[in-house]
């Protein structure tokens, strides 16, 4: 504990600026707080303990219903483990002790020299009968989500008390959960807050076409229960009801004030910790941020205020001014598919303002700007059906029209309309309040690209509506956005693979000499080794380029986190006699493996040495193995479900066209894996729409499906063509590939490749089947070429002694095993000995503590009684 | 077997660990490193362009003995080494992590004299 800080009651002036700080609440803005306060804390004058009700860390709730789209809750999390932040989870404060300075859980208390809330708000549900029944929600936590999902199986009709932003969103979410949905608003419009009479009118239309009912201007008097007790029916002011078998309510939502008011703190007029523009309450100790903080008395329900109140508080607890800018609450999003953006004064309630209006019932959309009484300024505006004005709109707000009204408002018209006319004080993000003047010293200061634009200012990290701003500013500041591979070629790979098609280039060094610059990197020698292998140009570890290689091609393995490896035979499509499987085992065995079965229906052996990796080969080649490319951005495997064969439901032979299609493209490199799958019915066991290329047999022949994959974002495969005959499909499928390896970016799988491509799927469908481009016989050829040529690498390493040469632990000790690798048993198994990450963590540089806290299972294995 | 340590001491540095003759110089391939054992130390050994490096094999963010498995390159004029792990590129003329401040690994001395790589291990402190 630290002992300069002023005590409690000295009334002085002077900041609390080190110590002890108790942030509660651990929400968006809690979380932007902390970060905030640990970026700019340099000389760590600051502990931080986070204390958090919720189990989970601080997540996205801002894209809270993206959770029912398939967004799984990983996906929204925004936590980033930090070793000086004591993140305590489920600890709820209960109370703060101001004469002790200490703020009290149900488990102990903790000491502090500063007080951030960061507490947010509770969802208000209004005083009706019923509001406790089973089958009542509300819409805040993942947990509420977790809870309606869990209620909505097996029932049909829902409702939702509420027609404002949340209360669509909730809508949406039930009709992704399969139900009838009604919305109750109690306002004549829908989103009230936002939108005038005529763009509610239009977003009505939108959303009763979607089948939400709506029912505006009537208030829900009663929840009445069914004869289960659970929630069956609404009763209405104007004496209808409506039934609903699941109710969430989404009718606003108030402060968490509870524990500033029972430590004494002022309240806000109409709740909310009370506190002034540096966000500090009536207390010099405690601070308030995001939806509990009632700034000059007034609450912020947007997470952009409440990100400009964490900033306000953290810059102050280091011996900052700042003051809260003030909050902007423009809003763009898209509820039930139609994209809805208010900005600036919406309502038009500035004195003499004058609104501009545009409805188009064809493109059905709706918009209004507010300008100032002299019609030069703009000071807000509403868009409903098309919001592709807003983000220069709304950083045009304060200043002079960027274009006349109605070319900004006239569809497609104001995205163009420049961003390049923005003023320099002009926000550009509004969630991380970024102006045009600080992109422009971004990119003055040498950030060339929006990723870059992104670390450097936040800007476009948030909602990321402004993202296509940040593109029109770069391209105003003449900054061409480069596709240079790294500091050695300013060629794009696809550039490069024409280079080196065109004009026969077979080495890394006449490359570099003829098209680029440097040594090359870890970038620029995998693209050129993947190139030229994609090209048939010879062995991979064939003279100068079995340097290019990346760490798993090198050694044709797969490098684990000790140093060994692991090693896959191919099994074509899953399929494997009795006799090759014993001679795994074997080799398993003989060389202490660990073994374990795929995803992709192969078995990976594990705790392989450099040196043992030829002779583990030799066992498994003779036997009549292949290389299975694990270690390759290349063809991994074609997986099957077994097919009409043995299958009751089958209508082809899924086995026997997954064996084929391996075989076909084993070995084929790429600018990223490609995963394939076969299912022989459409119950598609297979998942075969989880990949890259995924067939799925119909009575009349094979559906093809592209652009699909697992991973961190899963996605699933488009159908891309119907009924094929089996000859109809592989020279599409030879097709798609070669364009593939042709054109995509570096670690580009094929669904980022298509949704890159201008055109899309139809472009695609142009160039393989259309063949606009009469691209599809050069195509064909080098895939005949691939199939003709292949030989398997493990064979040809183990034929050739120069090959063989490099697969030693140590230069002048070639008999020697490298001792670093040891192991220890698991299982029943060999596992790496040691622990399982060294404590220098790449997140924390200067040697201090692991950022990330390992989850031992300890569970042990369950006794079963005999 | 054994490895041979050395009969080759250098005539100034009385006080440093020997030279250890390590293996002829054709064993090292251009822009490629090797691992060796000098003195039961692992020390990741690169050619590149005309110059020798010897850096320790262990890679200091992974906690494992891989450096010398790394891609070999450039950085502005930087001669360098990527972590085959994750990556991290280091100096192969100082050991200096250049994506992460503060993070290195030991440089160790070594030459060619009469076509065979010889080494000489710096000890920290």
């Amino acid at each position: 504990m630290n002992g300069d800080t002023t005590g409690p009651g000295t009334g002085g002036g002077d900041a609390v600026t080190g110590g002890r700080v108790i942030v509660i609440g651990n929400g968006m803005v809690g979380q932007r707080f902390t970060e905030a306060l640990r970026a700019r804390d340099t000389e760590r004058r600051w502990q931080v303990t986070v204390l958090a009700e919720e189990r989970r860390p601080a997540y996205d709730r801002v894209r809270l219903s993206a959770f029912f789209d398939g967004v799984s809750a990983e996906e929204l999390n925004l936590h980033t483990p930090d070793d000086g932040v004591e993140l305590r989870l489920g600890e709820p404060a209960t109370a703060i002790d101001r004469e002790r300075r200490v703020v009290v859980t149900a488990t102990g208390e903790h000491p502090y020299d500063a007080v951030v809330l960061a507490t947010g708000s509770y969802p208000f549900v209004p005083p009706v009968a019923g509001r406790d029944l089973p089958g009542v929600f509300v819409y805040r936590t993942l947990d509420d989500l977790e809870a309606i999902r869990e209620h909505a199986r097996g029932r049909s009709v829902g409702a939702v008390i509420g027609g404002g932003l949340l209360g669509l969103e909730a809508a949406n979410a039930l009709r992704l959960l399969g139900l009838t949905t009604h919305v109750i608003e109690f306002a004549p419009r829908l989103m009230p807050v936002q939108v005038d009479e005529a763009g509610g009118a239009m977003l009505r239309r939108y959303v009763e076409e979607l089948g939400v009912s709506t029912h505006l201007g009537v208030a829900t008097t009663a929840l009445r229960p069914g004869p289960d007790g659970v929630v069956t029916a609404l009763e209405l002011s104007d004496g209808r009801t409506v039934d609903a078998e699941l109710v969430v309510v989404a009718a606003g939502i108030r402060p968490r004030d509870e524990l500033a008011r029972s430590a004494g703190l002022e309240l806000g007029p109409r709740g909310g910790v009370l506190v002034d523009a540096a966000c500090r309450t009536g207390d010099e100790r405690i601070w308030a941020v995001g939806e509990c903080a009632a700034v000059d008395g007034v609450c912020h329900g947007l997470v952009a205020p409440g990100y400009a109140t964490a900033e306000v508080v953290a810059d102050r607890l280091l011996g900052g001014a700042a003051t809260f800018p003030g909050a902007d609450t423009a809003t763009k999003l898209k509820l039930l598919g139609v994209d809805v953006a208010s900005f600036g004064d919406a309502h038009g309630t500035t004195e003499g303002s004058l609104d501009v209006t545009f409805t188009d019932p064809a493109t059905r959309s709706y918009a209004k700007l507010v300008l100032s009484d002299d019609a030069k300024t703009l000071l807000g505006g509403v868009l409903v059906g098309d919001a592709s004005a807003y983000p220069t709109l709304r950083a045009s707000v304060g200043g002079p029209l960027p274009a006349a009204p109605l070319a900004l408002l006239a569809p497609a018209g104001g995205a163009g309309a420049g961003a390049s006319a923005l003023p320099g004080s002009a926000q550009v993000c509004s969630c991380n309040a970024v102006t045009r003047d600080d992109i422009d010293a971004a990119i003055a200061g040498g950030c060339a690209d929006v990723p870059a634009l992104k670390a450097c200012t936040r800007a476009g990290t948030s909602c990321g509506s402004c993202v296509p701003m940040l593109k029109q500013l770069l391209d105003a500041a003449g900054v061409k956005q480069s596709t240079a591979l790294c500091e050695h070629f300013d060629l794009s790979r696809q550039e490069l693979f024409d280079v080196v098609r065109v004009r026969g280039i077979r080495t890394f060094s006449r490359l570099i000499a003829e098209h680029g610059r440097g040594r090359g990197c870890d970038i620029c020698k995998p693209v050129v080794a993947s190139i030229l292998a994609s090209l048939g140009t010879g062995h991979v570890l064939d003279g100068e380029r079995a340097s290019l290689q990346d760490t798993n091609d090198a050694y044709l393995a797969n490098l684990q986190r000790d140093g060994s490896y692991s090693v896959v035979p191919r099994i074509p499509g899953g399929e494997i006699t009795p006799e090759k499987l014993i001679v795994i085992g074997q080799v398993a065995q003989e060389f202490k493996l660990y073994t374990k079965i795929t995803g992709g229906q192969r078995i990976d052996l594990f705790g392989a040495r450099v040196d043992q990796l030829p002779q583990i080969w030799r066992r498994l080649v003779d036997a009549g193995f292949e290389s299975g490319h694990a270690y390759g951005k290349a063809l991994r495997t074609v997986k099957s479900c077994v097919g009409e064969t043995w299958c009751r439901y089958g209508v082809q032979d899924s086995v026997g066209l997954a064996v084929a299609l391996e075989l076909r493209y084993r070995g084929l490199r790429a600018p990223h894996k490609i995963k394939s799958a076969v299912s022989g019915c459409a119950r598609e066991c297979a998942e075969a729409r989880s990949k890259d290329f995924g067939i799925i047999a119909t009575d009349a022949g094979w559906n093809l499906y592209v652009g699909g994959n697992g991973g961190f974002r899963p996605r699933h495969a488009d159908l891309f063509a119907t009924d094929l005959a089996t000859e109809e499909l592989i020279p599409l499928i030879d097709r798609f590939l070669m364009y593939y390896i042709r054109t995509a970016d570096r670690l580009q799988r094929t669904a980022a490749w298509i949704e890159a491509m201008e055109g899309g799927l139809d472009h695609l469908r142009a160039v393989i089947v259309d063949d606009s481009l009469g691209l599809c016989a050069e195509l064909e050829a080098e895939m005949a070429r691939h199939v003709a040529a292949y030989s398997d690498e493990w064979r040809d390493v183990l034929d050739d002694p120069e090959r063989l040469r490099r697969f030693t632990s140590f230069v002048n000790a070639p008999d020697v095993p490298d001792p670093s690798i040891t192991f220890a048993i698991e299982r029943g198994q060999p596992v790496p000995a040691g622990p399982a990450r060294p404590v220098t963590a790449s997140a924390a540089p200067d040697g201090e503590a692991p950022a990330r806290r390992r989850q031992p299972v300890t569970l042990g294995l369950p006794e079963v009684r005999r | 077997m054994s490895i041979a340590t050395g009969p080759f001491t250098s005539g100034t540095a009385t006080d440093t660990l020997d030279w250890v003759p390590v293996c002829p110089l054709d064993r090292l391939e251009p822009e490629r490193g090797v691992a060796a054992l000098v003195d039961g130390a692992q020390v990741a050994l690169f050619r590149t362009g005309d110059e020798l490096f010897a850096l320790d094999n262990l890679d200091p963010v992974g906690g494992a003995y891989v450096l010398s498995r790394g891609i070999v390159g450039s950085r502005g004029g930087t001669p360098t080494v990527a972590s085959p792990l994750h990556k991290q590129v280091y100096d192969l003329r100082t050991g200096a992590c250049l994506d992460l401040p503060g993070v290195a690994v030991l440089r160790h001395d070594v030459r060619c004299r009469d076509g065979m790589v010889e080494v000489r291990l710096r000890r920290e402190g």
